[in-house]
């Protein structure tokens, strides 16, 4: 077993801060203080002076235009979770440890990664990629991992000897220890982990619990920790709420790509595509715009989803300025990486068809491109239809134009002749739709052949229905 | 006498090879085309059929002159190999069970539903693609800059390209590899060969189509 633990220092930030792109001077609020405190800061409000611990009002008097906002937990909660699905990539077994950290095994993986320092370099690149601030960490044990991910990154100890040898060096502050047992500690003058571990047990026991002596078993893999597993979620829904109404799709291309990105993390660990998905804006006046963004096959890609998604959007008519952002995909089926005929030739830009039936969706809309299906109805406006055709049809007896109107036309002048006919069609008694109608094949005066028909019985009131084009 | 005829059989066989040229045999540059499934047609163009990788004009006078029929069978032929037909933009529905009588195989034909710049713009995309057979677009107030690209889209494609237009822009100059004018007199449809790249003389008789 070897056990990697990622750190997210910037977690809490990242998460309050997730729909605004390039905030100036930002700070996090520390909700659980009762003074309003600054739990962190980002660099150009760190370069102003502000720091951790300071007051808001403090802060701001160093910088008027300091961005400060709460802590948000359901937000960070959520993030934890979109990054342990893009960690469920390089292992089958991830664990969330709230709020900012993550366990995964990696022993099974090493062997298909080429190695450790192949692994991790993957994992902090792709981390850095998304812009997640992170230290790293793997030992055999699983809490030890998670103590030396703050106190050392990038260490690696394969033992258990290195892993004691290490732990023993470590101040108690950095122990993971409860604050009150530490302070126990502390006042019988006990400064480093190896003296806590040369104590005997019960003695330890009376002075720092239970759950102390279980903590400091687990770190030296005496007690097995109890990691349950994150598991994939089904289908992905996740909102982002924008502090000031965003006008115009443009603003929206941030939270867009953090959707889209958060979507794509999620189906590379359920090694899934996504064929289908909405956006729901909600407005000021609370209207809501749902957009579907809708692929010929199932897709998987960060940038091709956001693509989709971006040209779906700069579309879309907005009728208010925006509040929220909300990406939801419940169709998640398994994807296939497309797959040209083998004899379809490949010429000019060489798409696929389904990147080109993409391409024109994205621009026209996807009511703009349809098929045609050949209904079994003698009535033959309803023969038929736009929608998926199949393999095999059954066709009227008489001979139908290649063109149809979309509705009946009086035919003026009359035509001048009758080239065959009548066809007498009647049909749909059963469903109010009533047509009695003969129909003829009949020339015009310009010579054209069209196909009409008459009431039956009567020899005027000719309708146009189509051309023989 | 054996050894000479088996020499020439021998010469023939190697004039066969696509890659030798011969300028005498025929004085028509090769085009390759897609057979019109009209023969009396396919013998006035230059291939025998719709050039490839070209666009095609069909300037017609009325709707009904049988204009669509001109195209049918090389759209069915196309289908039925699986490849891919689009209609851009057309004037009516398309008739499905017309289609279907015709041999076309709906499962490879597509529609798109758009205004005339969103037409010129698809029509270029399916052509450039690559996996389109034939493109066939309803363009009525497509100009000469426009018609120019979809000439260069079908060529880098390689796809045929047909587009209809009506007969009044048979005066108009035009960079279609091939024109075709489809009117009436007579109780019959005449189809003309206004222009045809590849074929030395363009004023080809009237053709008679059906009576």
């Amino acid at each position: 077993m070897l056990w990697a633990c990622l750190r997210f220092p910037g977690l809490a930030f990242s998460a309050a801060f997730a729909a605004i792109p390039e905030a100036g001077p930002s700070a996090l609020l520390d909700s659980h203080a009762r003074q309003r405190l600054i739990a962190s800061a980002n660099d150009e409000a760190r370069a102003h002076g502000i720091r951790r611990g300071q007051s808001v009002a403090a802060a701001r008097a160093l910088c008027p235009a300091l961005e400060v906002r709460p802590r948000d937990r359901e937000a960070e909660k959520r993030l934890l979770a979109e990054l342990a699905a893009w960690c469920y990539q390089f292992s089958g077994h991830v664990s969330l440890v709230p709020p900012n950290a993550i366990l995964m095994e990696v022993g099974a993986s090493l062997r298909l990664f080429e190695g450790w320092p192949p692994l991790a370099e993957r994992v902090s690149s792709g981390l850095r990629e998304q812009g997640h601030a992170h230290t790293l960490a793997a030992t055999p044990f699983a809490s030890a991992s998670w103590v030396f991910a703050a106190t050392a990154d990038g260490m690696v100890l394969p033992t258990r000897e290195g892993v004691i040898r290490m732990l023993g060096a470590l101040p108690l502050t950095q122990s993971g220890l409860p604050g009150t047992a530490i302070a126990a500690l502390h006042a019988m003058g006990f400064r480093r982990l190896d003296e806590i571990f040369r104590l005997p047990r019960p003695e330890l026991t009376r002075r720092i619990g239970k759950a102390g002596v279980n903590w400091l078993d687990r770190l030296r893999g005496q007690a097995s920790d109890a990691l349950p597993a994150w598991q994939p979620p089904a289908s992905f829904q996740q909102k982002i709420e924008f502090d000031a109404e965003l006008d115009g799709s443009q603003p929206l291309l941030f939270p867009l790509r953090r959707l889209t990105r958060a979507l794509a993390n999620l189906l590379a660990a359920r090694d899934g595509g996504v064929q289908r998905f909405t956006l729901t804006l909600e407005h000021a006046r609370g209207e809501t715009t749902r957009i579907v963004v809708a692929m010929a096959a199932p897709q998987r890609d960060a940038e091709r989803l956001f693509e989709l998604a971006r040209t779906r959007l700069e579309r879309a008519t907005l009728p208010a300025p925006a509040r929220t952002l909300e990406l939801h995909a419940d169709e998640l089926p398994m994807f296939r990486p497309p797959v040209r005929d083998l004899f379809e030739p490949i010429r000019g830009d060489g798409l696929d068809w389904p990147t080109l039936d993409e391409r024109l969706r994205a621009r026209l809309g996807d009511a703009a491109l349809r098929q045609l299906m050949v209904v079994n109805d003698h009535r033959p406006e309803r023969a038929s239809r736009y929608g998926a055709p199949a393999g095999a049809v059954s066709l009227p007896r008489g001979r139908r134009p290649l063109w149809l109107l979309p509705r009946p036309l009086p035919m003026r002048p009359d035509p001048v002749a009758v080239l065959a006919g009548p066809e007498r069609i009647e049909s749909g008694w059963w469903d109010g739709a009533d047509a009695r109608r003969d129909y003829y094949i009949v020339r015009t005066v310009h010579g054209q052949q069209a196909w009409a028909y008459l009431p039956p019985g009567t020899l005027d009131g000719w309708m146009l229905h189509g051309w023989f084009a | 006498m054996n050894a000479i005829a088996s020499a020439s059989h021998n010469l023939a066989q190697v004039l066969d090879h696509p890659g030798i040229w011969r300028r005498s045999a025929d004085r028509q540059p090769r085009v390759r085309a897609l057979s019109t499934g009209w023969t009396s047609l396919d013998a006035r163009l230059p291939g025998g059929g719709w050039p490839q990788g070209a666009v095609s004009e069909i300037l017609f006078e009325h709707d009904g002159l049988g204009e669509l029929d001109l195209v049918m069978p090389a759209l069915a032929a196309l289908t039925q190999e699986h490849r891919r037909v689009i209609f851009v933009a057309p004037p009516y529905q398309p008739y499905a069970p017309a289609l279907a009588a015709a041999g076309v195989d709906l499962r490879f034909l597509h529609e798109i539903h758009a205004g005339s710049t969103e037409a010129a713009w698809s029509m270029e995309q399916c052509l450039r693609s690559g996996c389109c057979g034939a493109v066939v677009g309803w363009l009525p107030d497509i100009d000469y800059r426009s018609l120019r690209r979809l000439q260069l889209a079908a060529e880098s494609g390689d796809a045929c390209a047909m587009i209809f237009r009506s007969a009044e822009h048979a005066a108009q100059n035009s960079p279609a590899a091939l024109r075709l004018k489809v009117s009436n007199s007579d109780e019959a449809t005449y189809v003309d060969v206004l222009k045809s790249r590849g074929l030395l003389t363009t004023t080809a008789p009237l053709l008679r189509m059906r009576a």
